[in-house]
């Protein structure tokens, strides 16, 4: 009974409240919403480590000079988070959006969970029906693999913005309303309240936000504020310019690299080249005599040298003897791991493998087929690559630990620091930068607690440092995008129609419907087999749907030729009932002039993939003349449900292409001797300023729940590469990247 | 001590000539503007002016600099108002994450400067030294031709 009444259940939390007000220093209206879990449905239990915990929680405050500020517990990395953010909490408040200010939560407890202002906190309280549907599967595992207060899984806007942002917004309007309505003794209902002002114009009197702080604090919050409906937004949908954006233009911007603490010093690092292995010997004393070198660390599996500058630790890094520990991993080599691969497919179809989805018979279907297509697709490992390199400034002092840097994990972080440091949590203070670009890596921590060993090693005590990766180290000692072997076996009947998709792979992560097509194939089979290697896997913009919208696109593609229709009437026919997907379908078609004749050398190919909530299709128009492959046009088409700034979504639909052609173009990394083969920009290529294709996005606002922006543009931009590569030359690109094939005699 | 002006003024500085300038101009004059990027010249973050051409300080010691005149970031804006292409990178919201977007706008003052009304091969080519990896090469175009369309109609009136 249980398991069918979850739902319901959840939405009433017997012991803490849900919205909480009070006073704070000099006068200020501090508003929090908390979002957590019913701790009794049972999927969620294991998200929640004490009762007290929440997902996380959304704070603001209304400053005595009637400035807004929104107190959000997400990271900048470019996204445009905190505006969107504040975009949607000063909607709901009607604030006065020219002096509305953010700042990034602290990573502490409070934000993410639920003990601050105990003296605010209300009884039962019913939590609104609309905060159950934060308990999606998707949105939990991720934050469950990423811990709590994390920047990932495009779900700042989803869950934060939606269930976090509106309802801090409009309860403080609520609490705001009834204060001045209380004080001039009228109705509520005769108030009109605009850019941070109410004014009741029966009576011509007007006050600002600030002037009832104090008396909406003392009115206790409605549990279910009243929420706008789309006809009375006034900034949500509208493209409002980010606020981060002039500090990013004139060198003032301050991201994790940039810290500056007094007496610091900066130290470099390298880790063992081949994962996993040790430092064996180190020799330091020709590099202890060097200029500006002020020790020599070893972490075990590392060596970092500090220095007074950057330069000089770096000189004495290359110059340091160092000896690894040798393992039979010395030897892996890429195309092992894919040999590895194809084995543990091979044993996983003789003895079984682990189901995602099965439904109708796949094997009947196949026996009864007209006609049976097979297709294998590989990708390889690829780093991340952010511009600003991995960085972390450490300081400990007084018993604690400091930590200046830029994270997708500040709360992991701090834990993982005083894991390391023997430090209670609580000691560990994290000052959260703008990030330099991310893109899941800096969910991980790695750095972090490298930068605090180095600052607690002998010689180093009260002595701030500053870690600063090299290039070098930030591509051979990534977290990688996993290589994927992928395999395919499709049927069709006598008219073409699909009746068989069948899906083995190897290495499942996350989100679990990566693989899924959203076509209407009567039986399907997807499987995957675990095929582990020494190479350390991370979440990577768009994790498991960057290689499978590959891997299914791709195929779709392939069956459809087979079945000699067009590739785009091909996807239609099985979207019935569809409306969504069908509509992005159409409109990139559109817009791409799909069906029009194309020159010499030149192909258009498509591609429609789900993830995050977002459904987009893309349509990609490819050169390919003289052994060069040319991407001239990208139209996209995107349905978030409804863009909160349509600007900043279209913005980040350019980024997630240009992430996923770069990757399908020239993204490779190998592993040679047991480590990584590429070492820089040279050898692990960027797509550059005159390669940029022109891409035109186009937003369909399809209502429902809202979708994620960073990562859904990522996933199409591969499989509609690859298509088009095919038109244009009839090649099919089955393993990437693109630059593998010798497009000369293509 | 090695003699030097940044950003219009005079500096001296005690470090090894041979230290890149990227090195002394974050950690010695605490202009942090300037980025690290790849340290090879090959992503163009840690672009600067050195007498007005852009260069890349990762790889330009410090000697080179000597006795001539450095521009960051920092130093592009007038005392009166931003540099132009800063209000173009603010009009066509450039940034995303925003770390190369210092190099960006140094490799892009420098080609207007000598070139005011750029074509798209030379923007190209003044360019395509810098990477983006948020993937704002289109807006950065944008914000280069807003520029350069300004000062050709400056020019006509």
């Amino acid at each position: 009974m249980s398991d069918q009444t979850a739902s319901p259940r959840l939405g009433k939390w017997t012991r803490r409240g849900l919205i909480t007000a009070g006073v704070v220093a000099g006068g200020a209206l501090l508003v929090g919403v908390a979002i957590r879990p019913g701790h009794r449905a049972p999927k969620i239990r294991s998200l929640v480590a004490a009762d007290d915990e929440a997902l996380l929680n959304v704070w603001v405050k209304i400053a005595p000079d009637n400035r807004v500020i929104a107190i959000v517990p997400h990271a900048e990395m470019g996204q445009g988070v905190h505006s969107t953010l504040a975009q949607m909490l000063a909607d709901e408040l009607d604030a006065d959006w020219s002096r509305v200010d953010v700042q990034e939560a602290p990573a502490h407890e409070e934000y993410a969970n639920f003990t601050l202002g105990k003296g605010f906190l209300l009884g039962d309280v019913d939590v609104p029906r609309f905060l159950v549907g934060t308990l999606d599967g998707a949105l939990l595992k991720l934050t469950q693999a990423l811990d709590l207060q994390i920047t990932g899984g495009s779900f700042s806007v989803r869950a934060t913005g939606v269930h976090g942002m509106r309802i801090a917004g409009a309860a403080a309007r609520e609490m705001l309303a009834s204060a001045a309505a209380a004080s001039w003794d009228v109705p509520v209902a005769e108030l009109v309240l605009r850019d941070s002002r109410i004014a009741h114009p029966a009576s011509g009197r007007e006050a600002t936000y600030a002037d009832f702080a104090a008396a909406a604090a003392a009115i206790a919050p409605s549990s279910k504020p009243r929420l706008k409906t789309p006809d009375e937004f006034r900034l949500m949908g509208t493209s409002q310019p980010r606020l981060d954006v002039p500090g990013k233009v004139d060198g003032t911007a301050k991201f994790g690299i940039d810290a500056q603490v007094d007496g610091m010093k900066v130290a470099t690092v390298r880790r063992a080249p081949v994962f996993g292995a040790a430092v064996a010997t180190l020799d330091d004393s020709r590099v202890r005599a060097m200029p500006g070198v002020r020790g020599v660390v070893n972490l075990d599996d590392a060596v970092a040298v500090v220095a007074d500058g950057y330069w000089q630790a770096s000189n004495a890094l290359a110059a340091l003897d160092v000896q690894w520990t040798a393992s039979p991993r010395d030897s892996a080599r890429q195309d092992e791991i894919f040999a590895q691969f194809t084995r543990d497919l091979d044993r996983a179809a003789a003895e079984g493998a682990d189901v995602d989805l099965a439904i109708g018979d796949d094997e009947a279907a196949l026996a009864g087929a007209a006609q049976r297509i097979e297709a294998e697709y590989r990708v390889p490992y690829l780093a991340h690559a952010a511009m600003e390199p991995l960085n972390c400034t450490a300081w400990l002092h007084d018993g604690k630990c400091e930590i200046w840097t830029g994270s997708q994990n500040p709360l992991g972080l701090r834990a993982a620091v005083a894991g390391a440091l023997a430090l209670e949590a609580e000691n560990v203070v994290v000052h959260n930068a703008y990030l330099g670009g991310a893109f899941g890596r800096r969910a991980s921590v790695d750095y972090a607690v490298q930068a605090a060993r180095i600052a607690a090693s002998e010689g180093l005590a009260g002595v701030p440092v500053k870690l600063i990766w090299s290039r070098e180290e930030d591509i051979a000692q990534d977290q990688y995008r996993p290589a994927v072997v992928s395999r395919f076996v499709g049927a069709l009947d006598a008219s073409g129609h699909p009746v068989a998709w069948i899906n083995h792979y190897v290495d499942k992560h996350e989100p679990a419907e990566a693989p899924h097509i959203p076509y209407a194939i009567d039986n399907q089979r997807i499987d995957h087999v675990a095929s582990p290697t020494h190479v350390p896997f991370g979440v990577w913009r768009s994790v498991d749907h960057s290689q499978h919208a590959f891997f299914t696109e791709s195929f779709v593609d392939e069956l459809a030729l087979a079945a000699g229709k067009d590739p785009y009437r091909f996807r239609r026919d099985l979207l019935a009932g569809k409306a969504r997907h069908l509509a992005v379908l159409d409109a990139a078609a559109k817009a791409a002039g799909w069906g029009t004749p194309l020159a010499q050398g030149r192909g258009r190919g498509i591609a429609l993939h789900e993830s995050f909530g977002t459904i987009v299709a893309q349509v990609v128009d490819v050169a390919v003349a003289a052994g060069k492959v040319a991407v001239e046009r990208v139209v996209c088409a995107a349905d978030p449900g409804f863009a909160v700034n349509p600007d900043g979504f279209t913005a980040q639909m350019e980024g997630g292409i240009v992430y996923g052609l770069t990757a399908a173009l020239y993204g490779e990394i190998a592993i040679e001797e047991g480590r990584v083969r590429q070492s820089n920009f040279h050898d692990y290529r960027m797509l550059r300023f005159d390669e940029m294709p022109k891409v035109e996005t186009i937003i369909v606002n399809g209502g429902g729940p809202l979708g994620g922006a960073g990562e859904p543009g990522t996933p199409p931009a591969a499989p509609a590469l690859a298509n088009a590569l095919y038109a244009a030359t009839g090649v099919r690109v089955r393993e990437l990247p693109v630059a593998k094939v010798d497009w000369r005699t293509a | 001590m090695i003699e030097l002006e940044v950003n219009g003024e005079h500096r001296r500085v005690d470090a090894d000539a041979a230290m890149p300038l990227l090195w002394v101009i974050r950690e010695h004059l605490a202009l942090m503007g300037t980025k690290f990027g790849c340290g090879i010249a090959q992503c163009g973050a840690c672009t600067v002016h050195l007498d007005g051409a852009a260069i890349r300080s990762c790889v330009t010691p410090l000697s080179a600099a000597a006795g001539r005149s450095v521009t960051t970031i920092e130093g592009l804006a007038s005392d009166a108002a931003p540099h132009p292409l800063q209000q173009a990178w603010i009009d066509e919201q450039v940034p995303q994450c925003g770390y190369c977007q210092s190099g960006q706008i140094m490799s892009a003052a420098a080609l207007l400067a000598a070139n005011p009304q750029p074509d798209d091969a030379a923007i190209d080519a003044a360019m395509r030294g810098n990477i983006c990896r948020c993937g704002t090469y289109a807006r950065i175009r944008r914000a280069i031709g807003r520029v350069a369309e300004a000062a050709k109609e400056n020019r006509d009136v």
